[in-house]
């Protein structure tokens, strides 16, 4: 049986097993590869996406929970299009391997959304479960603040 | 990202007769000898094997695996630096395994002797061995080696390329190639004229390059020296950037693996009905010490493995990690592997009774690499060919490897190096590349992607091995007389290389005592021996390998030296150094400038201090510990290190506070341990690391003063727990020598 899901705006039928996580509906049979698999178990945040704006992790929504429409790192911004925290990632050079930056970056989208003026606790309050073996926390802290000021037109 | 194999196949598809290989210009003559791997169509060019031009612009090769330390950044810079070619024009694959992009720089760590007092004889000898690397093909990333393996030889690519495309240029203009220069791609003449690479590329690939061309000053530099924009940044905050977990092809199915967990241990039985019955299962593969699911989908393939009913035989060493302790503790008192310093006379020397003598044992625990992106490898066996993607710090042996394991010769394999999701050393091995290789070949005619569950990928490690130290030092007038430090673990060196090159190099084992027995302190009498303990639980480098243990077990050693003489810890160091190595001694004085570690620290706060000289570098760290309630906050640490010259200076910055945090992560709470045979910890809420709550704020100071370019991958860890265990000291007055931490102190979680 077809489950209906919108992602990124696209409507998708996908034919697969109810408790399949979103996480592997994305990446196997969407082909939407930028959301990443890290534990499995909603320890490491690299599975992140927003599903009606707030910030899910994908690894532990099954295909038939999913109440609304998902956003991937790919419909977050494009290289053509950046997204106000992707662009800022870029000028802080943030990610080294760059594996955990997909969900680091939706988390973050998350976090401005609500909350436009972060400080350094809010920021480590709403990343702590995003874990980066490389060590990029402070360039990701630099960069919340910098996308945060830029979408506030300050 | 372009692909090499992308081009290769665009050339095929055009039908053209390829340029031959000669094309390919040697930057020196001796590497005339190594074929370019690189093979290209009409209308496109390969200047040597790190340059490609075709109509869309120029593309250079890094040839090494970027797992987040820039090598694709720094590398084409190198390039383009001399080639003169527009930043943001310029395209980076990895290229194809070959035997040209050899990493002659692993040698500069060969010689068993410290290196921060190189002889010309030394310079000389590790200048000859890099024929070894080349002739055997040692496509490798690690070491913090891709830099200085690099540094000469791509600049010399990029110029020797711009004055063949000079001559080229010259020979259509009937010009003197004197008269001509070049800007953003471009060749200039007098008089405005102006002809593109990319116009030239064909031509110039038939010219005879110089045998070699002066290098540009540093004065002149455009590229290096300053902080580039990364070449892989966009990708990877837009989710485009390609892991090899991320690989893709029509009609592809999804496998998992499920090994034995008693490492080494064989799979006696197993009962795959109920998984085989599972939806979106095809098939249940037998891989002798274990099993595979092909499925629709890997979590479906996940779920199946979790169903098939397995019975594993016993590991090959002790169930428990104690008595595994036990017997690392137990080869402290045999004969030594190796004893690669000794100075003075330990066994002979007087002791005033005015002298003060003190002892102490250390030891830290089995580490897992947890790279973020897990085990994974894609593979397309079509019966004659075998395709592999896959994230290698190796890609060469892992050919090797998986050609051996599938029944073909190692030209049938491809390894297609993707983006890594972190490595560590962990992707150097070719454990996962095979088992992909295997699958695939069970499917034959469908492409595969392995993809190793976090579990999985935890349990089935090449650990850090589990290490003890017996240190003893004596203290006269307040300075350190004598130094005697004994080391065990299992040999990562001889492990390691058993499975690369299928024998275990005999005779000492540096990387065993590296960071301890090649410290620069003037210490007059000094002795390190290593002992190896036989154990045959799997171990491998784990970033900055032996420095990792030894770095915590002398630099909580000498802070012990320095408390117990009643000298400032970072001025017992700064007497040692000044002696010995002026660059060490110039770490220490500016991370003591930067910390204000002079200054009175308010109650509740400790500074912990500590130096390892790794990887050709020198890296003093402090860090700060605060009481907050019942717990430790690590609040600040100031990082000072002297890479002789900052090829990105944003990069090394990177380096420096990842190689703190990752030593940190270790140094807090990391620990495998052993029952029963296997490994207890399983994902992330049983070996965590260091979140961004937990994270201190880091100031990173560069120096340049050493004559030589050093890593800068690896050399932060090893200084970075002693100096942890050290300001936990200072806070608490407990001395701590087990790692980790956590089993003594709480840090805020």
């Amino acid at each position: 049986m077809a489950t209906t899901l919108t992602v990124n705006g696209t409507a998708h039928q996908v034919d697969l097993p109810d408790d399949v996580p979103l996480l592997w509906v994305l990446r196997d049979a969407l082909g939407l590869t930028g959301t990443k698999y890290g534990c499995g178990v909603a320890a490491c945040g690299a599975c992140t996406v927003q599903i009606d704006g707030e910030a899910a992790r994908s690894c532990q929504v099954a295909l038939a929970d999913v109440w609304g429409q998902v956003t991937t790192i790919e419909g977050l911004g494009t290289p053509a299009a950046l997204h106000a925290v992707q662009a800022a990632w870029v000028e802080h050079q943030v990610a080294q391997c760059g594996y955990c930056q997909s969900g680091q970056i939706m988390q973050a989208a998350t976090l401005l959304a609500a909350t436009p003026d972060p400080t350094d606790e809010d920021i480590d309050t709403a990343l702590s479960g995003n874990l980066c073996r490389c060590g990029t926390y402070p360039r990701i802290r630099a960069a919340v603040h910098a996308a945060a000021a830029n979408l506030r037109g300050a | 990202m372009a692909n090499w194999g992308k081009i290769a196949r665009r050339s095929f598809l055009i039908g053209s007769a390829a340029v031959a290989g000669g094309v390919a210009f040697g930057v020196y003559q001796y590497r005339r000898e190594l074929p370019n791997p690189l093979q290209p169509g009409v209308g496109e060019a390969t200047l040597n094997p790190w340059i490609i031009i075709n109509q869309d612009g120029v593309t250079l090769v890094a040839a090494r695996a970027e797992m987040g330390q820039g090598v694709y950044t720094t590398l084409p810079a190198l390039v383009a630096e001399e080639l003169d070619v527009a930043w943001e024009d310029v395209r980076v694959i990895h290229g194809p395994a070959a035997q040209a992009y050899y990493n002659g720089g692993l040698m500069s760590h060969a010689l068993p002797a410290t290196d921060y007092d190189r002889t010309g004889f030394q310079e000389v000898m590790i200048e000859a061995m890099t024929v070894l690397p080349k002739m055997i093909g040692l496509q490798v990333t690690g070491g913090s080696t891709s830099t200085l393996d690099a540094y000469e030889k791509l600049r010399q690519a990029g110029a020797t390329a711009r004055e063949v495309l000079k001559q080229a240029a010259a020979d259509r203009l009937g010009l003197p190639r004197g008269s001509l220069e070049t800007r953003d791609g471009r060749v200039i003449a007098p008089g405005g004229i102006e002809l593109s690479y990319t116009d030239l590329a064909v031509e110039a690939a038939a010219i005879d390059p110089p045998r070699s061309v002066e290098l540009r000053p540093r004065s002149q530099w455009r590229y290096l020296g300053q902080s580039m924009p990364r070449l892989d940044m966009v990708e990877k905050v837009t989710g485009a950037a390609e892991f090899a977990i991320d690989v893709r092809m029509p009609d592809m199915r999804f496998a998992t693996v499920r090994m034995t967990p008693r490492l080494g241990g064989e799979m006696l039985s197993f009962d795959a009905t109920a998984a085989e019955a599972m939806p979106g299962v095809d098939r249940v593969i037998d891989l002798g010490t274990g099993i595979a699911v092909v499925a629709s989908n890997t979590w479906l393939a996940m779920q199946a493995a979790d169903a098939v009913e397995i019975e594993w035989g016993p590991a090959p060493y002790p169930e428990t990690s104690e008595e595994m302790l036990d017997i690392i503790r137990a080869a402290l008192d045999e004969a030594p592997n190796s004893t690669l310093r000794d100075e003075g006379d330990i066994d002979r020397m007087e002791i005033d009774p005015a002298d003060r003598v003190i002892e102490a044992e250390y030891t830290v625990p089995w580490l897992a690499h947890a790279t973020m992106e897990p085990m994974s490898a894609a593979a397309h066996h079509t019966g004659d060919r075998l395709e592999i993607w896959a994230g290698s710090q190796a890609p060469g042996f892992a050919e090797a490897r998986a050609a051996e394991a599938v029944g073909l010769d190692a030209d049938q394999v491809s390894c297609h190096v993707t983006y890594l999701g972190g490595g560590f050393g962990r992707r150097g091995e070719s454990d996962f590349i095979v088992l992909a290789a295997r699958v695939a070949q069970a499917v034959q005619g469908t492409p595969v992607q392995v993809t190793w569950s976090r579990e999985e990928d935890m349990r089935h490690d090449f650990y850090r091995p589990a290490a003890a130290a017996r240190m003893r030092g004596v203290l006269r007038n307040g300075f350190a007389h004598a130094l005697e430090g004994r080391v065990a673990a299992p040999s990562v060196t001889r492990q390691a290389m058993a499975r690369m090159t299928g024998s275990a190099p005999p005779g000492p084992d540096k990387g065993h005592v590296e960071g301890m027995f090649n410290q620069p302190y003037a210490i007059p009498n000094y002795r390190v021996t290593g002992h190896l303990a036989d154990l045959a639980v799997p171990v491998g480098f784990w970033r900055s390998v032996g420095n990792s243990f030894n770095g915590f077990f002398m630099e909580s050693f000498i802070d012990e030296m320095a408390i117990a003489g009643g000298r400032d810890p970072l001025g017992f160091r700064l007497d040692l150094a000044e002696r010995e190595h002026a660059p060490t001694a110039g770490v220490l004085r500016a991370v003591a400038e930067m910390s204000g570690w002079a200054a009175d620290r308010p109650e509740g706060t400790g500074m912990g201090v500590a130096m390892t000289h790794s990887f050709h570098t020198p890296v003093a760290v402090v860090v700060e510990v605060q009481q907050q309630d019942r717990d430790i906050v690590l609040t600040r640490a100031w990082i000072a290190c002297d890479v002789g010259t900052a090829l990105d200076p944003s990069i090394v910055e990177a380096q420096m506070v990842g190689g703190l945090y990752f030593g940190l992560s270790a140094a807090m709470m990391e620990e495998i341990s052993f029952a029963g045979g296997e490994v207890q910890q399983v994902n992330f809420p049983d070996f965590d690391a260091l979140r961004i709550h937990q994270a201190p704020r880091v100031e990173v100071r560069i120096l340049e003063t050493q004559a030589h370019l050093s890593g800068v991958g690896e050399p932060a860890t090893p200084p970075s727990m002693p100096a942890l265990a050290n300001a936990i000291y200072d806070l608490t007055g407990e001395r701590i020598r087990d790692l980790p931490l956590n089993r003594r102190v709480r840090f805020v979680v």
